[in-house]
């Protein structure tokens, strides 16, 4: 994601702001994040959005989010915040012993 | 606190675990560094790629085949700002990825410092160009760093066209006269080599592939790759009915693949270094096209930060000009 808050900005240096594209592949699906691109403001980053990852019918439906706008959990994947429902087993169905002979569970 | 050692460590768990490093984890500087060269590269050359066919999209012999060069040459636009994103999740910026490209000071495939003399090299960068990158791209969807891996994979779903439509472009001409017969045999003459050398330098001459494949990034040697490209070539130019000049080359029982004469090294090195037919046509072309396009990307930031401002204070009605002018890169770098 890009620092907006140093002198240095892309704005700064005449580049356009980075966008992140989220393309739902057709009807019943979720958006899915597939990349980003630079543009000037939301309209054109549609476009080009399209443009650069729909020109092959993947994708009935397009969001674009500025990518300073975007909240991360935090800097690392293997983040301490997702520890806590690591050792909480009894909340998945395999947890549970039921006898083989129990149909429809 | 984590230490830097703690932070290495982890880092080499995960490659080790062959996971996915993504753009916020810790990674050392040489990593970093090594994949910024690879994918700037990488996307330069899908840039520069679209000179030598975009030469013929007004030449094309027929609205079908102008249909398919300009989606192929659309593509390779595409694949480089696919490239160029994954890059700039490094902390490249974008501006300074084309910068250096056109000082020269970040490189591209060599393959297109050769012109394209006839439309039939068309087909044959079709089939033999695309044909070698697909065989350097599969591979690459493997790779340590997330974002150049996923890159991959859009860039190879798209790949499988831009090679198909190649072979079927020569096939085409190989049921005509025997001079379009000859032109296709002239043009895979041509391409022969420098499509082997896509591979890049043979492995004992090659100083960054041990310590890339040991971080995941590269997971074949280059003479494992080029091998494998030549295995595959040799039945697909007997289909067609083409030779590559190359006396040498025949079925090795022993070794399961076909022997093959040593590329001309030299010439290689000549072409990286800038001496190839076409190097510097290419970097004036990509420069013309970033200077002439620099007014329409000031343009389309001061209207966008205009109409901010004019939609921010006392909603004194809508911005004016509802629809600013549409500079897609894409056409930009298209434009003759």
């Amino acid at each position: 994601m890009t620092d907006t808050t140093s002198a240095n900005t892309p704005r700064a240096r005449g580049e356009w702001p980075l966008y992140e594209v989220f393309v739902r592949g057709k009807r019943g699906l979720n958006h899915v994040h597939v990349g980003s691109l630079h543009a000037p403001d939301d309209q054109l980053a549609l476009r080009h959005a399209r443009d650069v990852y729909t020109r092959r019918n993947e994708g009935v439906s397009i969001w674009v989010v500025r990518s300073s706008d975007i909240t991360a959990s935090s800097p690392d994947e293997k983040d301490p915040m997702f520890a806590p429902s690591g050792d909480k087993v009894y909340r998945h169905p395999t947890f549970y012993d039921i006898p083989d002979d129990v149909p429809h569970m | 606190m984590t230490t830097e050692a703690q932070l290495e460590a982890q880092f080499a768990d995960t490659i080790e675990a062959k996971d996915r490093i993504e753009p916020r984890d810790w990674m050392p500087e040489a990593y970093r560094k090594t994949l910024i060269r690879q994918v700037a590269q990488h996307a330069h050359s899908e840039i520069i790629g679209m000179q030598p066919e975009g030469n013929w999209i007004t030449r094309a012999p027929s609205l079908r085949r102008k249909a398919i060069l300009l989606a192929k040459v659309q593509d390779e636009a595409g694949h480089g700002l696919y490239l160029y994103s994954a890059a700039e999740t490094l902390g490249a910026s974008r501006n300074e990825l084309t910068e250096k490209l056109i000082a020269g000071k970040q490189k591209y495939s060599s393959i297109f410092n050769y012109p394209t003399l006839s439309y039939t090299d068309v087909g044959t960068i079709g089939w033999l160009v695309d044909g070698a990158a697909i065989c350097n791209q599969v591979p690459l969807c493997r790779t340590s760093f997330g974002p150049y891996g996923r890159a991959m994979i859009r860039v190879c779903k798209e790949e499988s066209f831009h090679q198909r439509q190649g072979y079927e472009l020569l096939m085409t001409m190989m049921r005509g006269t025997d001079e379009q017969r000859e032109m296709v045999q002239e043009s895979v003459n041509r391409f022969w080599w420098p499509a082997l050398m896509m591979f890049g330098p043979p492995d004992d001459d090659s100083p960054n592939t041990a310590q890339s494949m040991e971080w995941g990034i590269k997971t074949h040697t280059n003479d494992e790759l080029r091998q494998k490209f030549v295995d595959m070539s040799i039945p697909q130019a007997e289909a067609l009915g083409v030779t590559f000049p190359d006396e040498n080359l025949k079925w090795n029982e022993e070794r399961g693949h076909y022997d093959f004469s040593t590329p001309d090294w030299d010439e290689f090195w000549s072409v990286v270094k800038g001496n190839g037919p076409c190097n510097d046509q290419r970097i004036a072309h990509r420069k013309r096209a970033w200077d002439e396009g620099a007014w329409v990307r000031e343009a389309a930031l001061a209207f966008a930060e205009q109409s901010a401002e004019a939609a921010a204070p006392a909603q004194t009605g809508s911005a004016p000009g509802q629809t600013g002018s549409s500079p897609a890169t894409t056409t930009e770098e298209t434009a003759k």
